[in-house]
């Protein structure tokens, strides 16, 4: 009777805590969908060719927001050249070259701490770096430094990690077979933890597409009549032209607020998609 | 019958204190099989790591003595071991194919040696295959990965790679020791086919494999080598206590 009793009490406190994660999940999904669902109605009917293709007029109150969108694209692409190479050469030299010693912890211990640094810190520092003492001046180049340099912490992280995931065993095996250090890691080694570098390069750039604070001294141009024609032009971006829209424009339609908003998350919603895409592919095909 | 390995009073320690060797000297014949055995913790998987310098990979405290092949030195470091590792094979206990096609498993380390010609890549695909006695059973299906392989025939897949190195020793270490008995059977075959042209050092997983493979065998115990010899009379007639104590099974 006695375990009769235990094995329904024990069959209660399942499902209750079934339910309560169950809660929980639901309570973690709503704000996410409820965000998306929300600009998405509100933000709809702005989204036209028009929109997506024409320079804003009238004191940005119509037209389209297609220098925000390019720009954005322009600083996503930057910030690209610079960080990726950069960042995996430093995975590949934590992974596999450096020996675990104070110099290597002491890396370590920055690349933690560079990730954990305000957005707006780094805009400061690429000013006073990039802007005014290397003298390029408010462009996409200086925009796209400080964006990098944002991002390098969560590529290095990831793609260490990634690099880290591939069995020890295929390095041992491909050495004992005459294969030098770079040898094992060019051939072997980062094919197989390319689909995790992948997977953090995208998202280390999905949040440089997304910042604000970080271009906002650097690159970031209030208005511009006229697409960018260099990498030392100032360029509009749709982070910042969401935040002048909302913020410091006044009688500005509602829905071009929710349309532009609408598109920066389509845009780093789709990266988002393929980093997962490209994730699941790999796992599917790995062979280890 | 020569020596073509001489080991000189060689000792080694890692950095963490654990597995050593104390001091072995041995000499290791040309195509023969020499069995290095005894209990975990021997020193047997180090001085195999040693005879290719894979140690090199390993935090090591300290080392000391020599280690010839063919006259030269190996733990000289100036020595060239790249050219070492091509020319001293070993294949490790649990089957490692690499993540690509059967036919780039056993290339692999012929293309980083600068092979190009595909005639000669195919014909040591073949060669090496057939040599390990699973060409039969891959034959058709070189471009398939070598992990779908079964465990048996992975672990002949990377003998067969170090094989097409044509290297002129082979180091084993436990190879058999994820097998069935039939597998096991296959690696062991391939192994009396072997000693022809290389020379073969295999750390047995069992006493019984150590009886059944040696011409000669080292006895290993706690990073010492307590007695080396012919392999029959060693098993049948050992002169230490402890290397009869441990055939017998009373240790290990």
């Amino acid at each position: 009777m006695m375990t009769k009793f235990l094995s329904r009490n024990r069959h209660t406190v399942q499902r209750l805590g079934f339910i309560a994660i169950t809660m929980v999940v639901i309570v973690t999904i709503i704000p996410i969908i409820g965000t998306i669902v929300f600009i998405l109605v509100k933000g709809g009917s702005a989204i036209s060719l028009e929109f997506l293709s024409g320079f804003p007029h009238d004191g940005m109150r119509a037209g389209g927001i297609l220098p925000a969108i390019i720009g954005t694209l322009y600083l996503t692409l930057g910030t690209a050249v610079f960080s990726v190479p950069l960042g995996i050469a430093a995975a590949i030299y934590l992974s596999e070259y450096a020996k675990d010693n104070q110099v290597t912890r002491l890396i370590r211990l920055a690349i933690i701490n560079l990730a954990g640094i305000p957005s707006v810190v780094y805009g400061l520092f690429g000013l006073g770096l990039f802007v005014l003492f290397l003298k390029f001046g408010t462009s996409i180049l200086a925009a796209s430094l400080t964006l990098s340099i944002m991002t390098l912490p969560v590529i290095i992280s990831t793609a260490e990690e990634a690099l880290r995931a591939v069995p020890q065993s295929f390095r041992t095996v491909s050495i004992s077979l005459g294969a030098t250090r770079w040898q094992t890691i060019s051939r072997i080694i980062l094919k197989e933890a390319l689909p995790g570098i992948l997977t953090g390069v995208i998202l280390g750039l999905e949040r440089a597409a997304g910042e604000t604070a970080p271009i906002l001294f650097t690159g970031a141009a209030f208005f511009l009549p006229r697409l960018p024609h260099s990498v030392f032009d100032a360029t509009m971006a749709l982070p910042y032209h969401l935040f002048v829209i909302s913020t410091q424009v006044p009688e500005m339609p509602i829905q071009i607020q929710y349309g532009t908003a609408l598109v920066l998350l389509v845009f780093v919603l789709t990266m988002n998609v393929i980093a997962t895409v490209i994730r699941s592919r790999a796992r599917a095909r790995r062979q280890w | 019958m020569v020596d073509k390995i001489i080991i000189e009073n060689l000792s080694l320690q890692y950095s963490d204190g654990t597995e050593s060797l104390r001091n072995v000297s041995m000499g290791i014949r040309q195509n023969a099989v020499t069995v290095l055995f005894g209990p975990a913790g021997g020193g047997k998987s180090t001085l195999l790591r040693c005879l290719n310098r894979l140690n090199d990979l390993t935090e090591v405290k300290a080392s000391s003595g020599r280690i010839l092949i063919d006259g030269e030195n190996i733990l000289d470091p100036k020595t060239d071991v790249i050219a070492l590792r091509r020319k001293v094979g070993m294949v490790f206990a649990r089957p490692v194919p690499l993540p690509m096609s059967i036919r780039e498993n056993i290339i692999y380390g012929l293309e980083l040696a600068g092979e190009k010609r595909k005639s000669k890549l195919d014909e040591a695909v073949e060669r090496s295959l057939k040599l390990s006695a699973v060409w039969d059973e891959v034959k058709d299906r070189l471009n398939d990965p070598a992990v779908a392989l079964s465990g048996g025939q992975q672990q002949r897949v990377c003998l067969a790679r170090v094989l097409a190195l044509q290297p002129e020793i082979i180091l084993l270490d436990e190879p058999t020791s994820g097998l069935d008995p039939i597998s096991t059977g296959k690696v062991e075959g391939a192994l009396l086919e072997l000693k022809k042209e290389f020379t073969v050092i295999l750390v047995p997983h069992s006493v019984q494999q150590a009886a059944r493979t040696a011409d000669h065998a080292a006895f290993f115990l706690t990073g010492e080598l307590i007695e080396y010899g012919d392999g029959k009379t060693l098993f049948t007639n050992p002169k230490q206590k402890k290397t009869e104590d441990y055939i017998m099974g009373r240790f290990g």
